[in-house]
């Protein structure tokens, strides 16, 4: 990861919501996505963190990349914690869909409604979507 | 407060815009530009989904990319406006946030 | 206004450079000020000078680099999605400059609305 040091930008402190809708491998779109996730860390903002759609196969556990050679990056979601960043959502109705539950996920989340989902995307004041 | 949304996507080929219409709230405005502008003709397979929410969201199209595609003369769907990239600035300055669906 | 602009894909495969560059300039013919547009995923090809288009189409890389020229924008390259690309100093066209992810997060902060453009 670049090196940012925190408390380097002195501003207002915004909410950010990083939206997840696509799957890892397929596209770079979730590992670069990633990225930005750990360096908004380092600015003290309001940072959240939701899977929709495909994105909740990012955070399926057991992801064994040997076959691919491409890195698997999943154990990374685990590391967004030590970064303060705890507000992690997955939709339910995306989840269901695709016949996965809670116990198929490599970190703890809290399950939102589409609704609930909404009401707190209503709410940000950037939301950026990989 | 209420988001912007905007969908670049064919309803042909991918479901972004029903992805888009599950999430977004009464009171949102929803605008289709590239190739997610085949989603405001009328009467299409890909039509009924977003007349159902006409009313409560307002939809908008971008009007050079109707034009560019040969749809200007096609129907659209009622109540959805045409705007221009100049439009489309207003329409980012006057919601709180946008929400671009890629 | 201020708007910080998110470009995601490359010149000439996506719409989405043309559309942010368009959306850019009408931003500021209308007086808003752009913070800045950031170049991450493919989006950091944009910023390659070698882009040698036929003569009758736009070469989208020419249109930032004279938006940068005529207003000033700042058009920054994302330094991890460049590398990654084999993008470097070297490759730049007029206007743009390599800087870190933590400029996006800033763009974000500083600036009213952030757009973004991309597949």
């Amino acid at each position: 990861m670049e090196d940012f040091e925190d408390n380097e930008f002195d501003g207002p402190i915004k909410k950010f919501m990083y939206v997840n809708r696509k799957a890892p491998y397929g596209t770079v779109y979730a590992l670069e996505g990633l990225e930005v996730v750990l360096i908004t860390a380092a600015f003290d903002q309001d940072v959240c963190l939701v899977f929709v759609d495909d994105g909740v196969f990012q955070i399926k556990k057991d992801q064994e990349t040997t076959g691919i050679n491409m890195k698997n990056f999943s154990p990374t979601y685990r590391a967004l914690e030590g970064y303060d960043v705890e507000k992690i959502y997955v939709e339910k109705e995306s989840l269901e869909s695709r016949g996965f539950s809670e116990d198929d996920l490599v970190i703890p989340v809290e399950i939102l409604s589409s609704a609930e989902i909404s009401e707190l995307m209503d709410a940000q004041d950037v939301i950026v979507t990989f | 407060m209420a988001l912007l949304h905007t969908v670049n996507k064919s309803p042909f080929e991918r479901n972004v815009i029903s992805d888009c219409l599950r999430l977004a709230k009464d009171g949102s405005a929803i605008l289709l530009i590239e190739d997610g502008v085949y989603a405001a003709l009328e009467g299409t397979s890909a039509s009924d989904e977003i007349t159902r929410r006409n009313g409560s969201i307002k939809f908008f199209a971008l009007g050079p990319d109707i034009e560019a595609r040969g749809l200007s003369e096609k129907s659209l769907i009622e109540g959805l406006t045409l705007v221009d990239y100049s439009g489309f600035v207003d329409l980012v300055e006057e919601y709180s946030s946008v929400q671009s669906w890629l | 206004m201020k708007f910080g602009i998110l470009v995601n894909e490359g010149p000439f495969t996506h719409q989405a450079s043309d559309s942010a560059y368009q959306f850019t300039k009408a931003a500021i013919e209308k007086g808003h000020e752009i913070v800045r547009v950031f170049f991450y995923h493919d989006g950091v090809n944009n910023s390659n000078k070698l882009a040698d288009p036929p003569s009758d189409d736009r070469n989208v890389v020419k249109l930032w680099s004279d938006l940068a020229a005529e207003h000033g924008v700042e058009l920054i390259v994302c330094v991890a999605a460049a590398m990654r690309r084999g993008i470097n100093d070297d490759l730049l066209a007029a206007g743009f400059k390599i800087s870190g992810l933590g400029q996006l997060v800033e763009a974000g902060i500083i600036g009213d609305r952030l757009v973004t453009f991309g597949d």
